[in-house]
């Protein structure tokens, strides 16, 4: 996982990579920090079983936060993939309970009604012109409906598939290391986390990501067929959002048709803690799994700490514009 | 230079300070309770039931839920926090019983209790379930609905969710009711608005559009009987009989005004003060029945301000 670099000249690039470093030292303490000072605060807190209860909190808001990243480093939104997310293991749940077939077919339907689904909203941003704000907010309602359509407005259980639970509630880590119980699901953010880390820093594709972000038009003019490198990216987007519906899924042993809204302002929350712009052109996989743990970290060990439900939420907003507004003045300043 | 470093650090240091004689008070008896919800008044009323058992009995509670009774994943984060902090007992009302059944069976190898309250949870893991019996206060509201309306003509029911328990008790306690002893009276539709107030009203309007000889609505939770009420105030009808569930200050007002003839009301603050004595029972090794009926009450007009309802509705 490695820096933000855009293809501009030398000097842009060797500034970024600076900035990128400093940002992600910055979230990282602010981490470090707050795990300390929670387990100062509480005995309680910083104990192996509390840990991997907050992996896996982050687990599925950690994926949704990847694929939201991807997509706001081209300059666009995606405010769909909470509902998109609900929408594949909605999927799985037809394929897999419904219709009986074999897990593996579940996971490869989900993550490509994912990438589907991403592909439409990327295919209305590019081709149709429609804002992505629009877009995915359009697509967001319409995946909603259709889960709830297609499911019955039931939750669907994976009662009859063997194993699906063990997608994010099972623990290879812990066959290996006994008594290193970490969950499937955290080891399946990290691997997702990585390879997006890999496509944005080491492929084609994620260098006209970051180009799109800083500047679309130079990029179409020099020859780029951009709405391709951009559905391309909504696509990836999306099958990623599918593997966090097979996450939620497994789980919660079901699908919930009705959840999902909500979720999109959570994974965008994290990425602009982890200093993604979210004005495009800038920002890493590395600092979005950084702000999805500040996240839960925060939220967790102020559960911990019993403070009163009310106040953990203005804490969390006023950590979001406190590490936006920090982000900013560092920049100015720099 | 403000940096985040330092402003995280303030803001956390500032929470420990504020928190640090909470999480230093262990010895006393901790009881979390989990809930679906948080901010409505319904649940705000178990919390002041739950505050109340806790200062009776001397023990210290915390009452927490997901900002929407869709978020399943979200409640069971809240659970496994309450687990780590090793608390006496477990108060637990559960949005999707399935999804619990790994972190209750934990609570159960880790020796604490947990006692269901509200809707119940599809398990053996808890010790006892403090609730309405939501089907038979329904069955109330149909016996109630069909005197009002003298026994026939066109109802319909505006439920607040098809998936949870109490969403389904209460739909299908005023629909067996119905089917069983009032053969003259059609249930023409139910329709589901999730509790929120504003769908509800769009429900209601579209059900009175379609059925314009319509003679009665119950809507199964506060926030459909409001919707139900503004839907029939806006579409300017007045013969309409409306029975509710739950208070809140909108709906004694509207059974006040006679707008809504009468309303259901469950005993919410008796659900947290029975969840929590109840918990603090099992935690002492004492027996605690299976079954918990926290009672309800029919309320209109005329017995609104009698002490007894007077007690058991919230603004």
């Amino acid at each position: 996982m490695s820096d933000a670099t855009t293809p501009s000249t030398p000097s842009l690039m060797s500034r970024l990579i600076d900035t990128g470093a400093h940002q992600k030292l910055l979230a990282f303490a602010s981490l470090i920090l707050l795990l300390i000072g929670f387990s100062v605060a509480s005995p309680n807190f910083m104990q192996m079983s509390n840990m991997i209860a907050i992996l896996q909190a982050t687990s599925v808001n950690g994926v949704l936060a990847v694929a939201a990243t991807l997509v706001i480093i081209t300059g666009g939104i995606d405010l769909s993939v909470g509902t998109l997310m609900t929408f594949c293991a909605v999927i799985a749940g037809v394929v897999l309970t419904y219709a009986g077939m074999p897990l593996i077919f579940g996971v490869i339907a989900a993550i490509g009604a994912g990438a589907f689904c991403g592909l439409c909203s990327g295919a209305f941003v590019a081709k149709m012109k429609i804002p992505p704000f629009i877009a995915t907010l359009g697509m967001m309602l319409i995946l909603k409906g259709l889960s709830l359509v297609i499911s019955g407005t039931r939750p669907i259980y994976f009662n009859d598939t063997p194993g699906f639970d063990l997608i994010s509630r099972g623990s290879l880590i812990g066959k290996v290391i006994p008594g290193l119980q970490i969950p499937n699901g955290v080891l399946i953010l990290f691997l997702v986390a990585i390879t997006a880390s890999y496509v944005l820093n080491r492929t084609v594709l994620g260098r006209y990501t970051f180009a799109l972000g800083s500047n679309e038009e130079s990029v179409r003019l020099s020859g780029v067929n951009t709405d391709r490198w951009k559905m391309a990216i909504y696509a990836l987007a999306g099958g990623i959002c599918g593997i966090a519906g097979l996450l939620i899924a497994s789980r919660l042993n079901s699908a919930q048709p009705a959840l999902g809204l909500g979720y999109e302002l959570e994974a965008i929350a994290a990425v602009v803690i982890g200093g993604t712009s979210l004005s495009g052109g800038r920002g890493s996989i590395m600092g979005t799994l950084i702000g999805a743990l500040i996240m839960a970290v925060l939220i967790n060990g102020l559960r911990v700490l019993s403070v009163a439900q009310e106040w953990q939420t203005v804490v969390t907003g006023a950590i979001i514009i406190l590490a936006v507004y920090a982000d900013m003045v560092r920049r100015k300043s720099a | 230079m403000l940096n985040r470093r330092t402003l995280l650090g303030a803001l956390s240091a500032a929470t420990l300070l504020a928190t640090a004689p909470a999480s230093f008070a262990q010895e006393t008896l901790y009881v979390p309770l989990i809930s679906k919800g948080f901010q409505h008044q319904f649940w705000q009323a178990v919390k002041a039931g739950a505050d109340q058992a806790a200062e009776e009995f001397g023990v210290r509670i915390t009452f927490e839920g997901p900002d929407s009774e869709t978020m399943v994943d979200r409640q069971i984060d809240m659970l496994a926090a309450a687990l780590a902090k090793k608390p006496t007992a477990i108060g637990f009302a559960a949005l999707d019983s399935q999804a619990a059944i790994p972190l209750l069976r934990q609570a159960k190898e880790m020796g604490i209790p947990v006692i269901a309250f509200d809707s119940g949870v599809d398990s053996d893991i808890p010790l006892s379930t403090a609730s309405t019996d939501n089907v038979a206060a329904a069955a109330l509201a149909a016996d109630k609905m069909a005197g009002l309306i003298g026994g026939s003509g066109k109802v319909a029911v505006v439920a607040h969710d098809q998936t949870s328990r109490t969403g389904i008790d209460r739909r299908d306690g005023f629909l067996d009711q119905i089917a069983a002893n009032y053969p003259n009276i059609e249930v023409v539709t139910v329709q589901y608005g999730a509790g929120d107030q504003l769908q509800s009203t769009e429900l209601t309007k579209a059900i009175l559009i379609a059925n314009p000889d319509l003679k009665g609505i119950f809507g199964t939770n506060e926030g459909s009987a409001i919707g139900v009420v503004n839907g029939v105030r806006e579409m300017a009808k007045t013969d309409i009989i409306i029975i509710g569930y739950d208070s809140g200050a909108a709906q004694k007002d509207a059974v006040r005004s006679g707008l809504m003839a009468g309303a259901i009301t469950q005993n919410p603050v008796g659900i947290g003060y029975e969840t929590v004595k109840a918990a603090i029972s099992a935690s002492k090794g004492m027996a605690v029945p299976a079954m918990i009926d926290t009672g309800f009450y029919y309320y209109d007009a005329t017995n609104i301000d009698d002490p007894a309802i007077a007690a058991v509705l919230y603004d």
